[in-house]
């Protein structure tokens, strides 16, 4: 005798823990096995595009600390060097290391809760993220002796950084970098080789590599795949032209190598810091102040505020803690950007999603979403 | 097997670990010097009136739109006693809209408006949204009254005058400055106007 079955849909989302936001996950299930999944967002939608439109440049450096708030400050930054390019600006020699010590920053602040929450995806609940909670908050603090704000950092300017860091800074910065791959080995002997970690996460969710760039798909997922492809090496920015690092790269392009991955980078990223910390030039670190050297290229009587960039368009992009983050901007000519787009790369991630999902449990579409590692206000602006 | 020996020694050696958290609301951290709490004006304990003038630069330039502010003459500059022309009259800041995104604070050319550093500046309960739009007196006691010991100024990048305070030239500088807020003062008034 033959049971009559037929598949059952179930919603993750928009409100459950896993979704990492307001994110919904419709699985159709044929028993334990998901057959098919779709995602719908678009709960977080806020019309960031929209409302840069209405806004001068400068007003619009805040937003972009809300599209990926776990890392404020490669939002900033991707966005400032996309009216740079508009504008032809080019940033002070201190600006430019500050970001890229800013952006590092943020990177390992931004893959520690990656990974923290990626082991609360596969049931280590709230134990080990604490772990990285400790750690990511003594680099907001920085964020925070830095510019005032831990999260929504609005530190980029156009034109340089927003101020120069405090005297204080580079003694707790260096103090931090001594104590974090300590830190890190604590989270490496919590986690790698964790059997339950590993037999949750090995062989699960695998994204070839021809998958991975047929989907457009970037950062440390990309590179799990095992294409060496980061866009710090690829297209410089900032400072790093100048820095010594290597690329991580895993081999599977499975779940597992994707924590891994993000691991490796962050020992990469305290390397970067270590450097950067050391190399950084004095200097004025805005262009547009009255001590800068570097004179704008436009002329602003009323402030950089109002700046209005000739006609034409530009494209930024940069490595941030997700992937490729992009900003491409339409200006008219006029004190507000004509079109603001972000390639966000939290949203193009997600796209392979039902092809990592189709064919797994439900516990383990669970943990790919997990480390996808994707911030919803970025998926959905 | 070895994996898990390994997660449960570091588990079992954080359990020795001083904790890093405080009890927040009996015991609270240091605030960085630089801390961005809700933006408040500046008192002017010299001539016993705000550093703000009225000119609305802030009120154009921030993002979300959440600052109202008018201007009328100084009483005080007819009787010889400030050399402000023109000195605010109204001033409404939105607590419930702002981002603390510090931009108000930077555009401004007389260093009137400063982000809270205190606790007091992130502390803010209300039963109703309402009472968070706050208005000119309610904005400038901390500064009055002193609880805002050593706010944070600084002629900032971007769009400073790169006017800085410096000892016993605080004064000095203040009226000169007070001279292009009257012009711009006016400025902003005709084309209200216009
Ligand atoms: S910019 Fe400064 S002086 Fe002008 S209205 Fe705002 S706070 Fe007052
Ligand atoms: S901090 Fe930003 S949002 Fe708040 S009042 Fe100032 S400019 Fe407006």
């Amino acid at each position: 005798m033959t049971l009559k079955t037929e598949p059952f849909v179930v919603n993750v989302g928009p409100q459950h823990p896993s979704t990492h936001g307001v994110f919904r996950l419709r699985l159709t299930l044929d028993g334990e096995k998901i057959i098919d999944a779709d995602m719908v967002m678009g709960y977080l939608h806020r019309s960031m595009e929209k409302l840069a439109e209405e806004r001068t440049y400068t007003q619009n450096i805040p937003f972009t600390d809300r599209t990926d708030y776990l890392a404020a400050m490669t939002g900033n930054l991707a966005y400032v060097i996309a009216v740079e390019n508009l504008a032809g600006v080019e940033p002070p020699e201190r600006a430019q290391w500050l970001r890229t010590i800013m952006s590092e920053l943020q990177r390992f602040a931004s893959h520690s809760m990656a990974i923290g929450i990626f082991a609360n995806d596969c049931g280590a609940w709230q134990t080990p993220v604490m772990h990285m909670f400790r750690d990511r908050e003594k680099i907001l603090d920085l964020f925070e002796m830095a510019c005032g704000a831990r999260l929504t950092t609005n530190y980029m300017r156009i034109g340089g950084v927003s101020r120069d860091i405090p005297p204080e800074f580079m003694p707790t910065a260096t103090k931090l970098l001594k104590d974090l791959p300590k830190r890190l080995d604590e989270y490496e002997n919590l986690l790698l080789e964790n059997e339950i970690i590993v037999a949750r996460s090995r062989g699960v969710g695998v994204l070839t590599a021809e998958q991975a760039m047929a989907h457009s798909v970037s950062g440390p997922m990309l590179r799990a795949s095992g294409v060496a492809w980061d866009i710090r090496k690829a297209d410089p920015y900032a400072a790093y032209d100048k820095l010594d690092f290597d690329i991580a790269v895993g081999t599977h392009g499975d779940v597992y190598d994707r924590f891994v991955v993000r691991v490796a980078e962050m020992r990469q990223s305290l390397h970067i810091l270590e450097q950067a910390l050391e190399m950084m030039p004095e200097g004025p670190v805005n262009a547009m102040q009255p001590t800068a050297t570097v004179q704008p290229a436009w002329s602003a009587p009323t402030g950089p505020l109002a700046i209005r960039p000739p006609e034409g368009e530009a494209y930024a992009r940069i490595e941030s803690p997700r992937g490729e983050l992009g900003f491409y901007l339409i200006s008219d000519g006029g004190p507000a950007p004509f079109r603001f787009h972000i390639r966000s790369p939290s949203f193009i991630n997600l796209t392979p999603l039902a092809l990592m999902t189709v064919g797994s449990t439900v516990a383990d579409a669970i943990v790919i979403l997990g480390s996808v590692d994707i911030v919803v206000g970025e998926v959905d602006r | 097997m070895l994996g898990m020996v390994k997660a449960i020694g570091t588990t079992l050696r954080a359990a020795f670990r001083k904790p890093v958290t405080v009890q927040y609301p009996t015991e609270k951290k240091d605030l960085p010097h630089r801390s961005r709490g809700f933006p408040v004006l500046l008192w002017d304990f010299e001539k016993t009136e705000p550093f703000c003038t009225g000119c609305q630069v802030c009120a154009r330039y921030c993002p979300v739109d959440c600052i109202t502010v008018t201007m009328k003459d100084n009483p005080k500059f007819a009787e010889g006693k400030s050399k402000r022309k023109k000195i605010v009259d109204k001033f409404y800041l939105d607590y419930a809209r702002c981002m603390r995104c510090d931009i108000c604070v930077e555009v401004c050319n007389f260093d009137a408006i400063v982000m809270n550093n205190t606790w007091e500046g992130v502390e803010l309960s209300r039963y109703d949204r309402q009472d968070l739009v706050m208005d000119l007196p309610e904005l400038l006691r901390q500064s009055r009254t002193g609880d805002l010991e050593d706010p944070f100024r600084e002629p900032m990048g971007v769009a400073h005058s790169g006017w800085a305070p410096k000892a016993g030239e605080e004064d000095e500088q203040a009226a000169q400055a007070a001279q292009p807020a009257a012009a711009a003062g006016e400025a902003a008034k005709e084309g209200g106007e216009g």
